[in-house]
């Protein structure tokens, strides 16, 4: 019995199939989902997801939201969800760089939205690469 | 009496203004096309987030959580959502008006998305405190930003209330200029229907599972909330869009009409006074040979 997953954000449906098991970072730590699962909800932690379907692991960067798992489906709720081979490493590291340095040049600022902006992006950067390079040692 | 070489001059120019119009209109509808798909395409997400949010009221003891109680201050935070380009009709002028109509108690400070909102209202002299641009189309990332900021002042206890006011939109010709109230969430419809989006409504909390909470329903409550905030932003905003954009293809299309128009009488009377040109020559070469007889 497969398990269904289903991973929305509120802009698409980025991943929609039946894998074998989903390894996702929870409230507790990371938390593994088999088949026949008991209904659950939970919180879900800025970090690395991981999909096993068939003896191959896609790994994929999601950041806040919500778990929710019944029977053999499970629905993952997040603001942020990006395929690890869809992470351009150098582009994400520049982004960060300049989110760094135009964070510097804001601190003294009256500009609260552009400082709420650029911690946004540093956060986001930050859950990308984390997964990118821990794919990489690996 | 204008010249035949005026009017040729001025069916030139309007036939130009027809041709850019006719574009905008069609770049307008191209592009609420698109606005309509991103909103269908949350749709999935605002579901099972009411559906969570249904089964987690049930469970948890409500109102301990600050957003379901008004803020200790007097003031009123009003999010105003409008255009960043003109040219769409009357959307912003009935938005702004709907928003001087709409009497607010206590003192009013503004944030807003899109240049229109901040120009309107700083000409109108209202407090702005903060002004946040947003692409086309909008990214919920770029939202977010925007639901942090108000969710930190409303939770600093300067304001009573939150308001959102944008232009919903219920088909192509009809956008509605509303506004609702995001902060404090009212418990009756959390989870419910919401006035201005298509997410299915009633969801009988008998029908669903008994969910284990982790670690606990009022914690998942605690974080779900925000993400419910920014979510029904990100919805709003979508909307906007899609209003902003069918507003503008209708007036594009509206100026398109009435340029074509203008050239029909334009040309009609460009024909007469050509003719009445050559009925005048005619005339006087007929007067200019009968004199000579």
């Amino acid at each position: 019995m497969p398990l269904k997953l289903e991973i929305v954000t509120p802009e698409a449906r980025i991943f929609s199939d039946e894998v074998d098991t989903v390894v996702l970072p929870g409230y507790e730590g990371e938390m593994g989902v088999l088949p026949a699962h008991a209904p659950l909800v939970t919180t879900l932690l800025p970090g690395e997801l991981r999909i096993t379907k068939a003896g191959k692991t896609t790994e994929m960067a999601v950041g806040e939201g919500l778990v929710e798992v019944t029977g053999n489906t499970t629905r993952v709720l997040t603001d942020m969800a990006v395929h690890s081979d869809d992470i351009d490493e150098k582009a994400v590291e520049e982004a960060l760089e300049r989110a760094r340095h135009s964070l510097e040049s804001l601190k003294h600022g009256e500009h609260q939205e552009e400082v709420a902006a650029v911690m946004a992006m540093i956060q986001r950067s930050t859950a990308q690469l984390h997964v990118k390079r821990k794919r990489r040692t690996v | 009496m204008p010249s035949t070489r005026d009017i040729r001059r001025r069916i030139k120019s309007v036939k130009n203004t027809a041709q850019i119009t006719k574009a905008m209109q069609l770049v307008a509808a191209a592009k609420m096309k698109k606005a309509q798909d991103q909103a269908a395409n949350g749709r999935a997400y605002a579901e099972l987030m009411n559906k969570i949010l249904v089964a987690l009221k049930e469970s948890a003891e409500e109102g301990v959580h600050p957003y379901f109680s008004e803020g200790k201050g007097s003031k009123t935070l009003v999010l105003v959502m409008a255009t960043d380009k003109g040219l769409c009709g009357a959307l912003n002028t009935n938005l702004l008006k709907k928003l001087i109509n709409t009497r607010i108690e206590g003192e009013v400070e503004f944030v807003t998305i899109g240049r229109k909102a901040s120009q309107g209202l700083s000409r109108l002299r209202k407090t702005l405190i903060a002004d946040f641009p947003v692409k086309d189309p909008a990214k919920f990332a770029e939202v977010r930003v925007v639901g942090k900021f108000i969710q930190e002042k409303f939770l600093s206890g300067e304001y009573k209330t939150v308001l959102v006011a944008f232009n919903n939109f219920i088909n192509t010709v009809t956008q509605v200029p509303s506004i609702e109230q995001i902060l404090p969430v009212n418990p009756v419809t959390l989870g419910g229907k919401r006035g201005f989006d298509e997410t299915p409504g009633e969801i009988n909390a008998a029908e669903l599972p008994q969910y284990t909470f982790e670690p606990g329903a009022s914690v998942v409550f605690e974080t779900v909330l925000p993400q419910y905030v920014n979510g029904t932003l990100y919805q709003m905003l979508l909307e906007a869009r899609a209003s902003e954009h069918s507003s503008r293809m209708v007036a594009m299309k509206n100026a398109t009409d009435n340029a074509k128009q203008m050239l029909k009488d334009l040309s009609l009377e460009y024909n007469k006074l050509r003719q009445a040109a050559i009925t005048n020559e005619l005339l006087e070469i007929t007067t200019a040979k009968m004199a000579l007889e």
